[in-house]
């Protein structure tokens, strides 16, 4: 019996949710008394996994490997889980985790939960809370199997050290030719990334227009914050699909989520509902969005902002 | 080109979510139900493949009777026949298995799902009956061309995007971005009298296994009331976020 985590890097790095999920899985090994074993594609550098826990490291390399394919990634995670006798496998919710986690599933027959937001309540059957509803509610879920995965949502463990001496093996790829090509990765490079970010800038129509968006880039960049957006603010096409955050777009679950010229309807509110901490700038005293908030500023994005980001500025200089 | 579009039933997104017999199950009271929203993305596109490519487009949904309003929907969309496999399913394991059964006995070329559903948020359906079939599969899918028996696929991962090609026969999650907004069918009278003409078979389920129960459901803990500092204390507003909230 064992955990396995799937250690994500990028850029030859551990990627935060993979130090997450060493600490998540650190926490159910040292509850049940098991080992902790991480999987990692391509990547040699794995003492800092043993900073958060980890035991074993099982690296497979192979050149066809160098970029992920979900196929190919679940095939290999399937044949570490049989040939480790692991009975719990834990993913990070990245896209790319969520992607090959049904096809993990099935092909090692084991119960799947996503979305989960914290420790198990019982292991015996396995009984875990996520969240449902899209940020609207939570459920209990039991997983009464032989073997089971689990994916956790994005900073809702945290990091939490606790060294462990970590020895590594190595495992060649087992996975089969396809038809599957993956021609083109395009990336914007130096941007901080919703799913990964801390802290979350968005905007809505309140700001006008496109034009505007210098705004919400600056106060991003201040802060090291990813940029987000309404809904009707990407279809208008002012910003991406990419950064629509709500219920039919991107959840939120940052620490911090600084909402401008929002005004906090239903579907907004669904998506980032587990940011930890939320402020709300808005010209309106009876925007909706103020109830959902932890901090509010009543007053007008275009002098509010400026002087915001000059004033932290100063802060983070001080 | 043979479609099929799994369609599934949610509660619309302005709806109040609440609980009823001991939390263990949602209160349907009141709520209107609507096409899961990525399913309504690739429902467009697979109209568009119809009109454009000839195209055949079939609508599944494995649910109780009830749900069958929103399988007319789907016709007067566009679709040109519907299922509903007759079960109440209690995880997406099981959708999976009931949905494979089906494929198997009718050799779609392209299945499209959505992403993840509203009310559940598995994302588990569309990956699990790929593996099921042994078909090629791209989730948060954003863009889809079908040349032949090729597939140009683009993908959304965190901060970019893929560009796929594989061979039919494909499953893919859709989501927003597969078609544009404006480019949302809204039923007019012609499409709702035609939908009225168009079969709508009901299927007996196969045996299928379950992974998983949901033992109770609860909301968020209420929140605490908002602290509003004056538009002329930005220095107090950062001292709070710094000293208080500790997220800067
Ligand atoms: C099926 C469905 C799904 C949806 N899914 C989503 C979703 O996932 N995400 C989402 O965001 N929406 C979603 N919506 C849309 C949602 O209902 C709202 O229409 C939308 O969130 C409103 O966007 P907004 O707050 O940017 O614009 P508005 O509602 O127009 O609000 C603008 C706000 O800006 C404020 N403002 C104006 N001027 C200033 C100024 N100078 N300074 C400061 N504040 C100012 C106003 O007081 C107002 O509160 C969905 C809708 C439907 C029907
Ligand atoms: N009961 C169902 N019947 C048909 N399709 C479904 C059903 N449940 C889920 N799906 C499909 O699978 C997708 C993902 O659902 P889920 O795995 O629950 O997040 C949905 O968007 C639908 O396309």
């Amino acid at each position: 019996m064992g955990i396995l985590i799937y250690a994500e890097s990028e850029n030859g790095k551990f990627k935060k949710c993979a130090l997450e999920l060493a600490s998540y899985g650190r926490a159910i090994a040292n509850q049940l008394g098991v080992e902790l074993i991480a999987a990692s594609f391509n990547h040699s550098e794995y003492q800092t996994l043993g900073t958060y826990g980890v035991e074993r490291v099982i690296q497979i390399s192979d050149p066809k490997l160098e970029k992920f394919t979900a196929e190919r990634y679940a095939a290999n995670l399937a044949s570490v889980v049989k040939e480790n006798g692991v009975k719990l496998v834990l993913l990070s919710s990245s896209a790319n985790a969520k992607y090959l986690a049904p096809l993990l599933a099935v092909s090692i027959s084991a119960g799947y939960a996503s979305n989960v937001v914290g420790l198990p309540e019982s292991m015996d059957p396995l009984s875990i809370k996520r969240s449902c509803f899209t940020n609207k509610a939570f459920n209990t879920c039991v997983l009464d199997n032989e073997l089971n995965i689990i994916s956790l949502s994005n900073n809702s463990f945290g990091l939490k050290e606790e060294p462990k001496e970590i020895i590594s093996e190595t495992k060649s790829d087992v996975s089969s030719e396809t038809n599957f090509v993956l021609e083109k990765v395009e990336r914007a490079s130096g941007q901080i990334t919703i799913a990964d970010a801390e802290i979350v800038v968005s905007g809505g129509r309140g700001l006008k227009g496109p034009e505007n968006w210098h705004l919400i880039e600056d106060l991003a960049s201040t802060l090291g914050a990813a940029t987000a957006c309404s809904k009707p603010v990407s279809d208008m096409g002012w910003r991406p699909h990419s950064e629509h955050v709500g219920q039919t777009g991107k959840p939120v679950a940052s620490n911090l989520y600084i909402a401008i010229g929002v005004s906090g309807a239903i579907q907004h509110l669904a998506g980032i509902n587990s940011s930890k901490v939320k402020l709300v700038i808005n010209i309106d005293p009876e925007a909706p969005f103020f109830k959902a908030a932890d901090y509010g500023v009543v007053g007008d994005a275009f002098e509010v902002v400026p002087e915001l980001i000059e004033k932290l500025k100063a802060f983070k200089n001080s | 080109m043979k479609i099929l579009v799994c369609i599934s039933h949610v509660p619309d997104t302005t709806s109040k979510i609440n609980f009823v017999d001991d939390d263990r199950a949602f209160d349907k009271n009141g709520v209107q139900f609507i096409i899961n929203p990525n399913d309504e993305f690739g429902l467009t596109r697979a109209v568009w493949f119809q009109q454009k490519e000839q195209a055949e487009v079939t609508v599944i949904t494995v649910g109780e009777a009830s749900c069958e309003p929103t399988l007319r929907k789907c016709l007067a969309i566009g679709a040109n026949r519907a299922f509903r496999i007759n079960l109440n399913p209690t995880d997406g394991f099981q959708v999976a298995q009931q949905l494979s059964a089906h494929c198997k006995e009718e050799n779609y070329d392209l299945i499209i799902a959505g992403r993840e559903s509203i009310d559940y948020n598995g994302a588990m359906v569309p990956g699990m009956l790929s593996a099921h079939m042994g078909y090629n599969f791209v989730t948060n899918c954003i863009g889809l061309e079908i040349e032949g028996s090729t597939a140009k696929a683009k993908r959304e991962i965190d901060g970019g995007i893929e560009s796929i090609s594989c061979e039919l026969p494909l499953v893919i999650g859709a989501q927003k971005g597969l078609v544009e907004e404006k480019d949302l069918i809204i039923p007019n009278m012609r499409g709702i009298m035609q939908a009225r003409q168009k079969s709508l078979t009901v299927l007996p389920p196969v045996d299928s296994q379950i992974k998983s129960t949901i033992s109770k459901f609860e909301k968020p803990a209420p929140r605490g009331a908002v602290k509003m500092v004056d538009s002329d204390q930005i220095d107090q507003l950062i001292d709070l976020l710094h000293n208080e909230a500790k997220v800067i």
